[in-house]
């Protein structure tokens, strides 16, 4: 099962590099997207996928989960959600006002403003 | 009270939400910002003083004992810089009220102020690594917010790249944590440390290398290091003066901070390659920000470049590993905070009276405003380190911790790079202070005595930090014996280890 | 431009209220089973705009006069408050009371402060994802 997931997280950070390497905005921002999803099931992997009960309850539970990083995992999303949300709408805005969303003529350079 | 610790991020926390019902009413904010700013800065100086007598002070949040929960941990070394941060907060608020413009204080200036204090408190004073990654979001949509606000078209230009740096270095940072957490199975830096030195048994696994790699990487993209500065120079010359001189004193510091602790309570067992790499980038740092101090000609972007100097500089007394050097690099550390806040602030008079931040543009300052030139020129001499100044004393103690160690090249080239920084900074000292005095449009408008304030107690508090480094000096020893010696911090977060 | 959306609208009507309750039931299902705050304030701001779509901005903004902003701020001082008042009591920050008390209507109940700081999750949620979504649809 590691395997497997090593390989999906793997094509998760393929594309996204993929992505972000694009002059577009907007494929900009889908591939940070797809790089936060890709760190937050390595975070699941690497904490062991296990199969058996919740979370530990008691003391003497025969099998559990281990419940940080699923913790971690939530306060990873919340805070991508977040970005990710300012992100898009930064590019909205700077998109209205330089008139573009190609990478290649924000370059800030002395031709270029 | 066991939560004396948590007050220097508290108080930000709770008056950036109370300005957010405040935010149509600008002399009230101001009010409010300014004295729990002050009331911050005495907490922060009583809890100085407190780890001082008692030693490292621990807290353990929601009452879940460590390494179960988040621990904050407050040794000297964060003590002393959550207190630099509230002072240099006060003082870039009180440079705002005359510089920032209505419009941006109308829109949750100040509240986006306090939140990135409270990242930046938290970052410093936090003994959790994933908490660490918490404060960091949390001072960055902070930082997000104060680089866009105003709207112009650098700025949105700048944080698009600000932000998918970040966004990137985040992700990074998850996934650091997250091969830590698989090896050492638990988060709190203290327990990872104690199970790092557990594994390792003489020398580390790979994995705990390429770890530590990893970690170089995301906290020197924050800290901008070479080669990950490449954002810096184009990201900081967007925003407005005071908010500059925040990101320049705090921003980079704290990756600074964090590299540090890492550095020297995780990855301390086997140094011969990761802190030679280290040491490699703090030289190449050094010598990358001397060339761009010296090749541009705006006031904005010689200093900018600077940064990564000073940078440099912390990072090779770092990686030296000896008493003497770390002392030197804390030393070095506090007074760049200082000197560059300073320095920031008065760059932003200067643009603010000549319009531009060309030097070409600029001359003759000092003949209208010999205050704003003398206060320039002590903070210039600060900055090169000339003694008795305050960067003289860091870096004396980093260049001998560096012979120390052996890493005479490096030793040399901070040497060296002094004498650039002084060359530089003299740069923008005698092309825009000296010369024929110009006239420049609405440069009457600018209030240059208020604004003068703040940058002046900057510089005056750097001439102390120097002057008087005999009796700082028991503190940032104090602080550095934590740092040589892990035992200290892990025996006072875990008790019974 | 004047659309059909006669059975939206409609169906909003109902459905609203349905996602309302649903979201308040996972939210006190939070206490010791999965759900929460969080869950229940995208529940709740995933009804608004429904709302929104089914509505124009300006007839919501009327049916529901928050400044979402203001929200953001009530939420945070309730969870900032909630581990705060742990101060008083001299121990650690955030750390919470929980006990069994005797209601008079609802008989034996579990009471934990952790709801409060929950409660001003879900304030922070609602109001953030409204705050969201309120600016990229203000200007069309």
């Amino acid at each position: 099962m590691e395997i497997l997931m090593a390989f999906v997280i793997g094509i998760l950070f393929m594309s996204a590099t993929y992505l972000m390497l694009s002059k577009s905005l907007l494929r900009i921002i889908v591939g940070t997207g797809l790089l936060s999803h890709g760190a937050h099931m390595l975070i699941l992997t690497m904490g062991g996928l296990k199969k058996g009960a919740a979370p530990l309850l008691g003391e003497n539970a025969p099998s559990y989960t281990d419940p940080i990083p699923q913790a971690l995992i939530l306060t990873a999303i919340v805070i991508s959600f977040g970005v990710t949300a300012f992100f898009l709408v930064l590019a909205y805005r700077a998109y209205q006002e330089l008139g573009t969303d190609n990478m290649d003529r924000m370059r800030g350079t002395e031709g270029n403003d | 009270m066991i939560n004396f610790l948590i007050l220097p991020i508290l108080i930000p926390l709770v008056t950036g939400v109370l300005l957010i019902f405040a935010a149509k009413r600008i002399m009230l904010q101001r009010w409010i910002a300014g004295i729990s700013s002050v009331i911050a800065i005495i907490f922060s100086a009583l809890l100085v003083q407190k780890v001082r007598a008692r030693g490292i002070q621990t807290l353990d949040v929601s009452s879940w004992e460590a390494p179960f929960g988040i621990t904050l941990v407050s040794d000297m070394m964060s003590a002393l810089l959550v207190l630099t941060t509230s002072i240099i907060a006060f003082l870039c608020l009180i440079y705002s009220f005359w510089s920032i413009g209505e419009a941006r204080e109308k829109f949750y200036y100040y509240a986006a102020f306090n939140f990135l204090i409270v990242g930046v408190n938290g970052a410093f004073t936090t003994g959790d690594i994933f908490n660490l990654f918490v404060f960091f979001e949390v001072m960055l949509m902070a930082s997000y917010v104060l680089l866009v606000l105003g709207g112009k078209k650098a700025q949105l230009r700048e944080s698009i790249k600000y932000i998918l740096v970040n966004v990137i270095s985040s992700a990074l940072f998850v996934i650091a944590v997250a091969y830590l957490y698989s090896v050492v199975g638990t988060l709190n830096m203290a327990h990872i440390s104690v199970r790092i030195s557990e594994a390792s048994q003489g020398t580390p696994p790979g994995i705990i290398t390429v770890i530590a790699v990893l970690f170089l990487i995301v906290f020197g993209l924050k800290g901008a290091i070479f080669p990950l500065y490449f954002w810096m120079p184009g990201s900081y010359y967007a925003p407005p003066a005071p908010v500059l001189a925040l990101f320049g004193a705090l921003l980079t510091k704290v990756g600074v901070y964090s590299i540090t602790r890492t550095y020297t309570l995780f990855f301390y067992h086997d140094t011969g390659f990761t802190h030679q790499l280290l040491s490699f980038l703090a030289i190449m740092s050094i010598i990358a920000g001397v060339i761009g101090a010296i090749a541009y000609w705006d006031i904005k972007k010689i200093i900018i470049y600077n940064i990564i100097i000073a940078v440099g500089a912390i990072l090779f007394g770092v990686s030296a590993m000896t008493t003497d050097s770390l002392t030197g690099s804390i030393f070095y550390l506090i007074h760049d905070m200082i000197i560059k806040a300073a320095l920031f602030l008065l760059a932003g008079i200067v643009i603010a009276i000549a319009g531009t931040s060309n030097l070409h543009k600029i001359s003759g300052l000092i003949k209208r405003y010999p205050g704003l030139g003398w206060t320039f020129f002590i903070s210039a001499l600060a900055l090169a380190g000339i003694p008795p100044l305050s960067g003289f004393v860091g870096k004396l103690l980093i260049v001998k911790g560096g012979f120390e160690a052996e890493h005479y090249w490096g030793a040399g080239i901070v040497l060296m790079s002094s004498l650039l920084v002084l060359f530089s900074i003299m740069k923008v000292f005698i092309n825009g202070f000296w010369g024929t005095p110009r006239a420049y449009k609405g440069e009457d408008k600018v209030p240059v005595g208020k604004m003068l304030i703040a940058p002046v107690i900057l510089v005056i508090i750097a001439v102390f930090y120097g002057v008087g480094s005999e009796y700082v000096y028991p503190y940032i020893s104090q602080a550095a014996e934590t740092l040589a010696n892990p035992e200290i911090y892990i025996e006072a977060v875990l008790k019974e280890y | 431009m004047k659309t059909n959306d006669i059975i939206l609208q409609t169906a909003t009507k109902v459905v609203l209220f349905l996602i309302v309750l649903f979201s308040i039931h996972i939210f006190f299902a939070g206490h010791y089973t999965p759900g929460g705050g969080f869950v229940g304030g995208l529940l709740t701001s995933g009804a608004i705009v429904l709302l929104l779509l089914a509505f124009d901005m300006k007839t919501v903004s009327k049916i529901l006069p928050v400044n979402y902003i203001h929200m953001i701020a009530v939420g945070l001082l309730f969870s900032i408050g909630t581990g705060a008042g742990a101060l008083l009591f001299n121990v650690p920050f955030l750390t919470h009371a929980f006990g069994h008390v005797d209601l008079p209507v609802l008989g034996d109940t579990s009471l934990h402060t952790a709801t409060l700081f929950d409660l001003g999750v879900f304030l922070v949620v609602v109001g953030v994802t409204m705050t969201i979504i309120q600016t990229i649809g203000e200007d069309e």
